[in-house]
């Protein structure tokens, strides 16, 4: 048995799912194949936090086209979706984290995100669970969060609308070449293949410099109401991005279900899934000290999952250089959910040969290909 | 706090108690924990004249050197050989400090029981529509229920237990409808005669419930009112008819509690905990007794239990004449089996509206297009909620055949706090991000 595609994307995570809605939409003859459940890894795990974040002009470039591009594409969401613009509010404990939410705010101007600095009264009478006194924060009123399985389930629904068919429950035996096989013989054939498997994608090409880093999620019982926005420790950056480290940040969630989300904690080498109770410990003691109240609340469960880091935390979408039939799609650590509708953009725009929105460069994989020639 | 016990059960009905009783015989540290606030389990609940069984085991209890601990669910288990428990009751945003406790062991054994299962059809999340087990426990608790119109329906032999116990309460039983038919249930009461003490159970109930129609092959289709129960439509042979009652107490059997056997990695297979002949699970120190391994009732839940507290304190020796009676109370567990076997046409019960998740609100029609019991939870949130699957796991593993999705801590609601305090002495200040950074080396 073969098929003849133009684009064949291994793994329905909210990647390669947005992905193949944008390869279907412009009318490429587009195939995905899943192993388990449509979103069930770390799209799964994930907070479903659609936020801009600034730490490399890279990651402020895609973030901040891909938050407009889920603004754009929100009436279209279903109810399952529960997409909500609820906005971010990064918390600033001090006057020097004041002086960042300021330099802050002229970043995210830059790119045309608009934002409002809050006052430490503001910023109470916002939240007001939050400890007092905080120095004050920074809203970014369109930022937004949803529930990401569904959000893939869509995405998928979409690409399959337009044409694109889905292998599911099937797993890739090979990837190369132009050549996709399948555990059940099945032979496509394709002039593209992205490898969109997450954390999972060293798995088709073992050198991808891509490691795992553990995470853990809290999620409450229901308490509409005792959180508003998305809160973040403007100190999470520092943290969240230390690569050597265990860490942990506040950085909490409100549901549209009531549900409060409690994050966040990175860890590599952390083995298996296991739940670690030292980092979920430190997480809700660290959720605690921005917000004491909250210990009251009833937590009904906790779960880990694998980001997929790159060593400059930026991710791969592009060709891959060794093999000119192979793309990736994959790399994206805590910022797959955001990120996910404009690394399909690019990738589409890059594969029928558009120019693209914002410049493909930082995310190319020929960018590791390069430093290990060097090495 | 942290506490260590030579020998810990969880769970204090029947096998859970025999368990500590003959473990604290060797002369070890025995603790016993149970989220009631006293002894008993489902089966011994206060407010019930107690049988003589039960009465003697609770007084070998009272007697033994064992630490109890009442009132503490265990949530989580971090690694092997330690729990982690919160005391009950305290998960809530009134409370101040939760109380929580590591509990360490050398030999744990599971006595967690059994629950009901519900099946899902239309109207049964109507108020006054109950468990059979669940009205039985909340007349038991003080509910008035004197001159009300009952239907008992479901399957199994607590249908019988509680029929009799709410007519001896004054309640009028309508009728009491067991799913099995009559040809199932022959050779069941034969393999009975074999047990006479269950026998004698069996006629004492019967006639306790004299004047009642008793049908088999029968089962609710729809429980219908405004605002709560006003009739249920029942169905035998064929044919369907309205009955106009004030609560429909519904149970389809029994199913085990195993969310800390699933917790720990326990061998599961059929939907009960594996053992082997020293009630010995699949997870080395970790042993198992009473339901979980086998819906048995109480009698076969005390030899268990007994085997386990013996095994577990090293004197198999004196566990021989246990050994045979368990093998004659697992025939009863397969005869108990074969009776009570739901029919498959229970599975097309529910219509598309029905509710089958009620903590998150999901339909049967939404779950019928999922293939798995994960993939349903992750796109509809069927088992999400503060529940985790306890109600709707057990009806949608019959109805659609889906195995269990994985256990997640907590297995139980426990307060953030709670969590909080599971970090090793809590000693840290989480004020200062660079101490907070430091220690974070050491994580």
């Amino acid at each position: 048995m073969s098929d003849e595609w133009d684009v064949v994307i291994a793994g329905a995570g909210i990647v390669g799912s947005a992905c193949a809605k944008e390869c279907a939409a412009r009318g490429l003859r587009t195939a995905i194949v899943e192993p388990g459940e449509i979103g069930g890894g770390a799209t799964a795990a994930g907070m479903g936090h659609i936020v801009v974040m600034s730490d490399s002009p890279g990651q402020l470039a895609l973030t901040s086209y891909s938050q407009r591009l889920w603004q754009e594409l929100s009436d279209s969401l279903p109810h399952s979706v529960e997409y909500e613009r609820c906005g971010t509010i990064w918390v600033a404990s001090d006057d020097d984290e004041m002086e960042e939410v300021h330099r802050k705010r002229a970043l995210y101007a830059s790119v045309g995100i608009a934002t409002e600095v809050l006052d430490s009264c503001a910023l109470a009478e916002a939240e007001p669970h939050l400890r007092k006194p905080l120095a004050g924060g920074l809203l970014v009123p369109s930022d937004a969060v949803l529930y990401p399985p569904c959000a893939a389930q869509y995405l998928v629904e979409e690409a399959l609308r337009s044409g694109a068919r889905l292998y599911a429950r099937r797993k890739l035996k090979s990837a190369g070449a132009g050549i996709v096989r399948l555990d059940d013989g099945t032979e496509l054939r394709a002039s593209h293949i992205v490898n969109a498997a997450g954390a999972d994608a060293t798995g088709l090409l073992p050198q991808l410099p891509i490691r795992e880093r553990k995470g853990h999620l809290v999620i409450t019982d229901r308490y509409p109401g005792f959180v508003h926005h998305q809160l973040v420790e403007l100190g999470y950056s520092k943290s969240a991005h230390s690569i050597t480290t265990d860490s942990v940040a506040f950085n909490i969630q409100p549901r549209k279900t009531g549900q409060i989300l409690i994050g966040s904690s990175r860890q590599y080498n952390a083995g298996g899934t296991a739940v670690d109770y030292q980092m979920v410990s430190a997480m809700i003691e660290r959720a605690r000290y921005f917000m004491p109240g909250i210990g009251a609340l009833s937590s009904i469960r906790i779960w880990t999952g694998f980001r997929a880091a790159t060593p400059d935390n930026l991710p791969l979408i592009g060709p891959w250089p060794e093999d000119k039939t192979l793309f990736l799609a994959a790399g994206h650590e805590g910022l797959g959910i955001t990120t996910s509708l404009g690394t399909a953009q690019l990738l589409a725009d890059h594969l029928v040969g558009n120019p693209t929105r914002i410049p493909i460069e930082p995310y190319l994989p020929e960018r590791f290909v390069r430093n290990a020639t060097h090495a | 706090m942290n506490e260590h016990f030579h020998v810990l059960v969880i769970g204090a009905g029947p096998a859970g108690i025999s368990a500590a009783v003959r473990a604290a015989e060797s002369g070890g540290h025995v603790g016993l924990l149970d989220d009631n606030p006293a002894a008993g389990g489902q089966i011994w609940r206060k407010g019930a004249s107690l049988p003589k069984t039960a009465r003697m085991w609770l007084a070998r209890l009272n007697a033994a050197s064992v630490e109890r601990l009442h009132g503490w669910h265990v949530f989580g288990s971090p690694t092997s050989g330690v729990l982690f428990a919160e005391r009950t009751g305290l998960a809530s945003p009134a409370a101040e400090q939760a109380d929580f406790i590591e509990l360490n062991y050398d030999k744990l054994i599971l006595a967690t029981g059994a629950r009901e299962r519900f099946l899902p059809f239309p109207g049964w999340t109507l108020p006054n529509v109950m468990g059979a087990g669940g009205l039985d426990a909340m007349v038991r608790g003080g509910l008035r229920i004197k001159g009300k119109r009952i239907v008992v329906a479901g399957t199994g032999p607590l249908l019988l237990a509680v029929a009799a116990h709410l007519a001896h309460r004054g309640t009028q039983i309508l009728a009491i409808c067991e799913q099995a038919p009559l040809s199932r249930l022959r050779p069941f009461a034969m393999r009975l005669l074999t047990q006479p003490g269950k026998v004698a159970q069996g006629i004492g109930l019967r006639i306790a419930t004299r004047g009642t129609h008793f049908y088999t092959g029968c089962w609710p289709v729809a429980a219908t009112g405004r605002g709560r129960l006003e009739s249920v439509t029942l169905q035998r042979r064929g044919k369907q008819w309205e009955l106009p009652c004030d609560y429909l107490a519904c149970g389809y059997h029994l199913v085990p509690n195993l969310e800390l056997p699933r917790l720990l990695g326990c061998g599961i297979h059929e939907g009960f905990v594996t053992t082997d002949k020293w009630q010995q699970t699949s997870i080395p120190g970790v042993l198992c007794a009473g339901e979980p391994t086998g819906i048995g009732g109480v009698e076969l839940a005390i030899v268990e239990g007994q085997i386990a507290g013996l095994a577990a304190t090293g004197r198999v020796e004196k566990a021989d004449d246990l050994i045979q009676k368990r093998t004659r109370g697992q025939r009863f567990v397969r005869a108990l089996r074969e009776a009570f076997e739901l029919d498959p046409r229970l599975r097309a019960l529910p219509s598309a509206e029905t509710l089958v998740c009620r903590c998150e609100d999901v339909p049967f029609g939404v779950l019928r297009d999922y293939t798995s019991a994960r993939d349903a939870k992750l796109h509809t949130r069927c088992g999400m909620g503060a529940c985790q699957g306890r109600i709707c796991g057990a009806a949608t593993e019959f109805v659609f055949g889906w195995a269990m999705d994985s256990m997640r801590p907590p297995i139980l609601p426990a307060s953030l706090s709670t969590l909080a305090a599971t970090g090793v002495g809590g000693a840290h200040d989480p004020s200062n991000t660079t101490s907070n950074q430091n220690r974070r080396d050491t994580l």
